[in-house]
């Protein structure tokens, strides 16, 4: 596919003696929400921390905008325009609110326009500017967490479960929000919550035993419900 | 119970301790200007100690390296200081002060200056390679140390060496009854005026602020777009460089060293690092004073108790705060 903005060739992972990830092969087109679905276990958080090269692949080929990344360092990745929200938020709790996301700055200063922004879809990073991140709540702790991964433009944000241990109603609201960043990136988004997969997904690739079994364009997996009870093995009736 | 907890809170909360410490000495002590002799000595020790102890804290909170060989920096920078301000004696006996605090400050400046060098390279050649593996961690620097210390043998000899303070810090000064060592008032000050320097640079620089992400996160501040291990190594450096100078500090404050000073030193400032919390500049303020404090009214009140205090205070505090005082990372 040409119009890929990252593609996996045959990547393998090791986790000290474990062998995680076999062959894992995806292309990930530019623009839009793709998503990475798995059983607890099937790779794809190593999957995520393989591309943004805080684990090392064995082995594979991984493409960043025709650019091979697989040896690459974290930083030298997130250089390129590359974001990564991990799954605990990756929050620096010491810090405030403001000093988080001017690490995410290259620069240390804001571009004024996206900050309202953000203020915009996160009212609660304005309000809680000047305050220590630990204090704040798992929710906002997550909106801190997005909003730094957005505060410059990248190509391509990785993120790992955001909706996990949040409310059915600020979930609603993130999918609005992800809808809006979605028009000026590409995100690679794992997730367990099939509703949330679901209505932002363009594409989806299915994850287990650190294998892809599974790649269709995400309407089309969706109305297949054989398909998903045996890939995913719940119901996922009760999700939707 | 609860309203005297939020006044506390209020007005500082934990790092009032030292100071409950020193009320507590006081009523123990009964005397005041004994008290007030303590409290400037142990204020002196413990800011000499926090010289020693924040480079390690900072060291191990960043990039989760056991540096056993903090110490021999310690040596090395006692050891210096006494060879310059014997070498330049004549300015140092001299009725000056201004020549007198040329030689202490060459002494002080030189000792810290070795200090860094000799960070620079310690941590190229011996850290580097060990990166993230504890054991080889622990086996190296703890050779490392042992090396130095030979070192210092083969170049200062084994027997005790006097360091000669400079001349207007051997005198006291009388508050009443009460006299206080000039030099302990300076080195209280030069400690003071390091941790002063060094919050600035953590609170208000950018370098500062990678520093504190980067001892609470270190992935986190590398998927951010930063080499943590380049900023690692400066902090190496002026970790390395804090510990020669807390002790050439320590060698006039002593007035007589030997080898095994920096040995003896290490006990210690692990115990400062793990009281205060790992990574965080104000805990090893805060762990340095009591250690300091503590011990000095200890040893005053009960001699014999004196060479256990330090552990005894690590105790509680570990009983109370298994974290220590004001560990970096808030989870």
């Amino acid at each position: 596919m040409s119009d890929a903005i990252l593609t996996l060739d045959n990547v393998y992972t090791d986790i000290a003696q474990y062998h995680v990830l076999h062959d894992i092969s995806l292309s990930i087109p530019k623009g839009g929400v793709h998503v990475l679905l798995g059983r607890n276990g099937a790779g794809k958080t190593t999957t995520l921390r393989t591309i943004m090269g805080l684990w090392r692949a064995r082995a594979g080929v991984i493409r960043f905008q025709g650019t091979d990344i697989t040896a690459l360092h974290a930083s030298d990745i997130a250089q390129m325009g590359v974001a990564y929200v991990p799954e605990n938020m990756g929050i620096f709790g010491g810090l405030t609110v403001e000093e988080n996301m001017r690490l995410a700055s290259k620069t240390g200063n804001f571009d004024e326009v996206r900050l309202k922004r953000i203020y915009e879809m996160f009212p609660a990073i304005e309000k809680f500017w000047k305050s220590a991140a630990w204090s704040l709540s798992g929710g906002q702790k997550q909106m801190v967490a997005i909003a730094r991964a957005i505060i410059e433009h990248r190509e391509l944000i990785l993120i790992d479960e955001p909706t996990k241990g949040l409310a059915p109603a600020i979930i609603d609201n993130m999918i609005e929000v992800f809808h809006e960043i979605a028009k000026e990136t590409t995100i690679l988004l794992v997730e367990q919550n099939f509703h949330f997969a679901s209505s932002l997904g363009q594409t989806v690739a299915v994850v287990d035993d650190g294998r892809v079994v599974h790649r269709s364009a995400m309407a089309e997996f969706q109305s297949d419900k054989e398909l998903q009870t045996r890939l995913l093995s719940l119901s996922l009736d009760q999700h939707q | 119970m609860k309203r005297l907890i939020n006044i506390t809170t209020k007005i500082g909360g934990i790092n009032l301790l030292p100071v409950g410490i020193a009320i507590v000495a006081l009523i123990l002590i009964g005397n005041p200007s004994t008290w007030l002799t303590l409290t400037a000595a142990g204020l002196a020790m413990g800011m000499m100690i926090f010289l020693m102890a924040s480079g390690l804290s900072l060291i191990f909170g960043l990039m989760d390296v056991m540096n056993f060989s903090h110490s021999a920096f310690v040596s090395f920078g006692a050891f210096i200081a006494a060879s310059v301000l014997a070498w330049l004696s004549g300015w140092n006996e001299s009725g000056s002060v201004l020549l007198n605090l040329l030689a202490l400050f060459s002494a002080i400046g030189s000792a810290t200056l070795f200090g860094m060098i000799a960070g620079f390279l310690f941590e190229k050649i011996i850290v580097k390679p060990v990166y993230g593996d504890h054991l080889r961690q622990i086996l190296i620097t703890v050779g490392a140390l042992i090396v130095s210390e030979q070192l210092i043998l083969a170049v200062w000899g084994g027997s005790p060496i006097s360091v000669p303070r400079p001349n207007f810090l051997r005198s006291s000064i009388l508050i009443g009854d009460v006299s206080l060592e000039t030099y302990r008032i300076f080195a209280f000050g030069l400690g003071l005026a390091a941790f002063i320097a060094l919050r600035l640079v953590l609170n208000r620089t950018r370098i500062g602020l990678l520093v504190r992400a980067g001892v609470e996160n270190r992935e986190m501040v590398e998927a951010l777009g930063f080499k943590v291990e380049r900023l690692f190594v400066g902090v190496f450096v002026i970790g390395s460089g804090l510990a020669a100078m807390g002790g050439a500090m320590w060698a006039g404050y002593e007035t007589l060293i030997t080898p095994a000073l920096g040995a003896h030193m290490m006990i210690t400032v692990f115990i400062v690092v793990i009281i205060g919390g790992l990574g965080s500049v104000e805990g090893s303020l805060l762990g340095a004073l009591i250690v300091g404090l503590s011990g000095n009214y200890m040893a005053f009140l009960f001699p014999k108790m004196a060479l256990a205090t330090n552990m005894i205070v690590l105790l509680i505090i570990l009983m109370w705060r298994p974290y220590g005082l004001r560990p970096a990372v808030k989870l």
